[in-house]
């Protein structure tokens, strides 16, 4: 497309923005609306999800070996429980390795750990490790089955709990966002809607002189673009500002959540935030032309 | 130039506003459409820029069969073809320079050749002295020779007129009948749809008469031929 053309495109999608001014503003402060809703949104369940992949990353199956086994006995374990196919790692710890990672966990309160060198409580561990966070139920109901294995454990309610929840908060966080972006669709075909009916008598000159279908509609499809982009710029304000806000003062407040760093995260989310206004101006004024300009 | 043959139009609403027109336009024609309101004037020009399809029959614009011509080319036939009408249909916001520019504008011409094209055109219908007023402040006449600035400005081989000189008085009338045999003599083809007695008698052309979505006459050097 030539210049000239996009540029007075431009000018005269902007020009009908402010002609149109209430309409404007209303599917403005829907986008706005809206888009604060989904900042908001997606800042909370990317953060989920990063928590939660975190911990499925720390997730291991504990294997606690029989205090009767013998040093062959534990190594025929092993092999037994790497030839399980979702199993990827498996690892020996002893009960004296055990014991000094308890100490080092509990800082200057494992010191009375001290007591037990001389008679180790503890029982030497297969760490196992498999390939998906789901995999461990199963490969722990197995391994259990074994010989010469104690007890399993893995951290399986916290795991589970926290994809639940994810699960369900996107579900239901999708469902309205999924509402409130066809709303802002909506006023933003209307708006278009009413610039198309106000133009028609230029619009009949422009088919009659010649001009090519798609240059009448490049002046509508970049108002919507111009309304969608303009929606985003408060919540992408807000995002910016509530997320550094969070960062920095609410990061201190709970330690153990880690948040995702607001660089680059927050760039994203904005970038993500301005594309989505876009789109949305620009589908909605496309539903509007296709059923009101007849070209 | 245009050749129909046996070209009916029935609108939507079952309205049957043209019945098996036959009829063949040279190039450098031109030709005068009479005939009592309804029957079927404006419907017959309306086929000559696909501004309405046939319902039946063929119409050829230049080797063009505008029954099939694609959608996309359209805007294309569009550029070889003016149209006036008795109401103007000029912009009320835009100076009579940039009513005639906005024609050119639209389809994509260099600013360099609007500039030129425009004024140019201006001279040509007498409006040059006039070109930063707006429609507000300018006579039907004057309105009248703005449209047709705007219609000729990318040099039309077609140019269509439907009742242009209908809202006008006689004196201005002629004048506006004055630029049409003008840019006539240079070559182009026009087509205009009339009720003025005077004009058709006096100005002789060719004359079409219509009655009821027919062609009932066709002569040329004809005459009005009816009494209102
Ligand atoms: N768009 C339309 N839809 C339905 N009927 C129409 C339409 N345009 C014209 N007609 C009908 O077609 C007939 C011919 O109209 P028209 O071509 O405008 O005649 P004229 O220009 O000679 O007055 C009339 O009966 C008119 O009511
Ligand atoms: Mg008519």
């Amino acid at each position: 497309m030539k210049f000239n053309t996009t540029k007075r495109h431009f000018k005269e999608g902007a020009k009908n923005i402010f002609r149109n001014s209430w309409m404007s503003v209303a599917s403005i402060g829907a986008v706005t609306t809206t888009l604060i809703l989904v900042g908001v949104f997606l800042a909370l369940i990317l953060n989920i999800n990063h928590f939660a992949s975190n911990i499925e990353d720390e997730v291991q199956l504990n294997v606690y070996i029989d205090l009767i086994a013998e040093e062959d006995d534990i190594s025929q374990l092993g092999e037994e429980i790497r030839k399980i196919s979702q199993v990827v790692s498996v690892e020996f710890s002893s009960k004296e390795d055990e014991l000094d990672k308890l100490m080092s966990s509990l800082g200057d309160d494992g010191e009375m750990w001290e007591l037990f060198e001389q008679s180790n409580p503890l029982s030497d561990v297969y760490i196992v490790k498999t390939a998906e966070a789901t995999q461990y139920r199963a490969v722990a109901e197995v391994v259990s089955q074994m010989d010469f294995v104690d007890e399993v454990n893995y951290r399986e309610d916290t795991v589970d709990t926290l994809l639940t929840f994810n699960h369900y908060a996107r579900i239901i966080g999708l469902s309205f966002v999924a509402a409130l972006l066809l709303t802002a669709m909506y006023l933003i075909s209307n708006t278009i809607r009413m610039t198309i009916l106000a133009r028609q008598e230029e619009i009949s000159i422009m088919k009659l002189v010649g001009a090519k279908n798609s240059f009448i509609r490049g002046p509508f499809f970049v108002e919507g673009l111009l309304l969608g982009i303009i929606g985003s710029i408060i919540p992408i304000g807000l995002v910016v500002a509530g997320y550094y806000y969070l960062s920095n003062y609410v990061n201190l407040a709970i330690p153990f959540f880690d948040w995702l760093p607001f660089n680059p995260f927050i760039w994203q989310l904005s970038l993500l935030l301005l594309a989505i206004g876009a789109v949305i101006g620009v589908w909605g004024s496309v539903m509007s032309v296709r059923k009101f300009l007849r070209i | 130039m245009i050749n129909m043959q046996g070209v009916t139009k029935v609108y939507s609403n079952g309205v049957t506003a043209l019945n098996g027109i036959d009829v063949h336009i040279e190039k450098g024609e031109f030709v005068y459409v009479v005939g009592p309101s309804g029957a079927g004037k404006t419907s017959f020009i309306k086929m000559m820029y696909r501004e309405e399809t046939a319902t039946e029959g063929e119409v050829i614009l230049d080797g063009q069969n505008l029954n099939k011509i694609k959608n996309k080319e359209i805007p294309f036939l569009r550029r070889n073809i003016g149209v006036v009408y008795q109401d103007f249909k000029l912009l009320p916001k835009l100076t009579v320079y940039e009513n005639v520019a906005f024609a050119l504008e639209v389809i994509e011409e260099s600013p360099r050749r609007i500039r030129r094209s425009v004024m140019k055109v201006l001279d040509q219908v007498g409006l040059k002295h006039k070109a930063r007023f707006i429609p507000a402040q300018l006579s039907g006449g004057e309105k009248q020779r703005v449209a047709i600035a705007r219609a000729i400005v990318n040099k039309p081989k077609l140019l269509i007129a439907d009742e242009p000189t209908g809202n006008l008085d006689p004196d201005t009338s002629w004048e506006i009948m004055k630029i049409f045999e003008d840019i006539n003599a240079n070559g182009t083809t026009l087509v205009m749809a009339t009720h003025s007695k005077e004009i058709v008698n006096k100005l002789r052309k060719r004359v079409i008469a219509m009655e009821n979505g027919q062609i009932v006459r066709d002569e040329q050097r004809g005459e009005y031929g009816y009494e209102i």
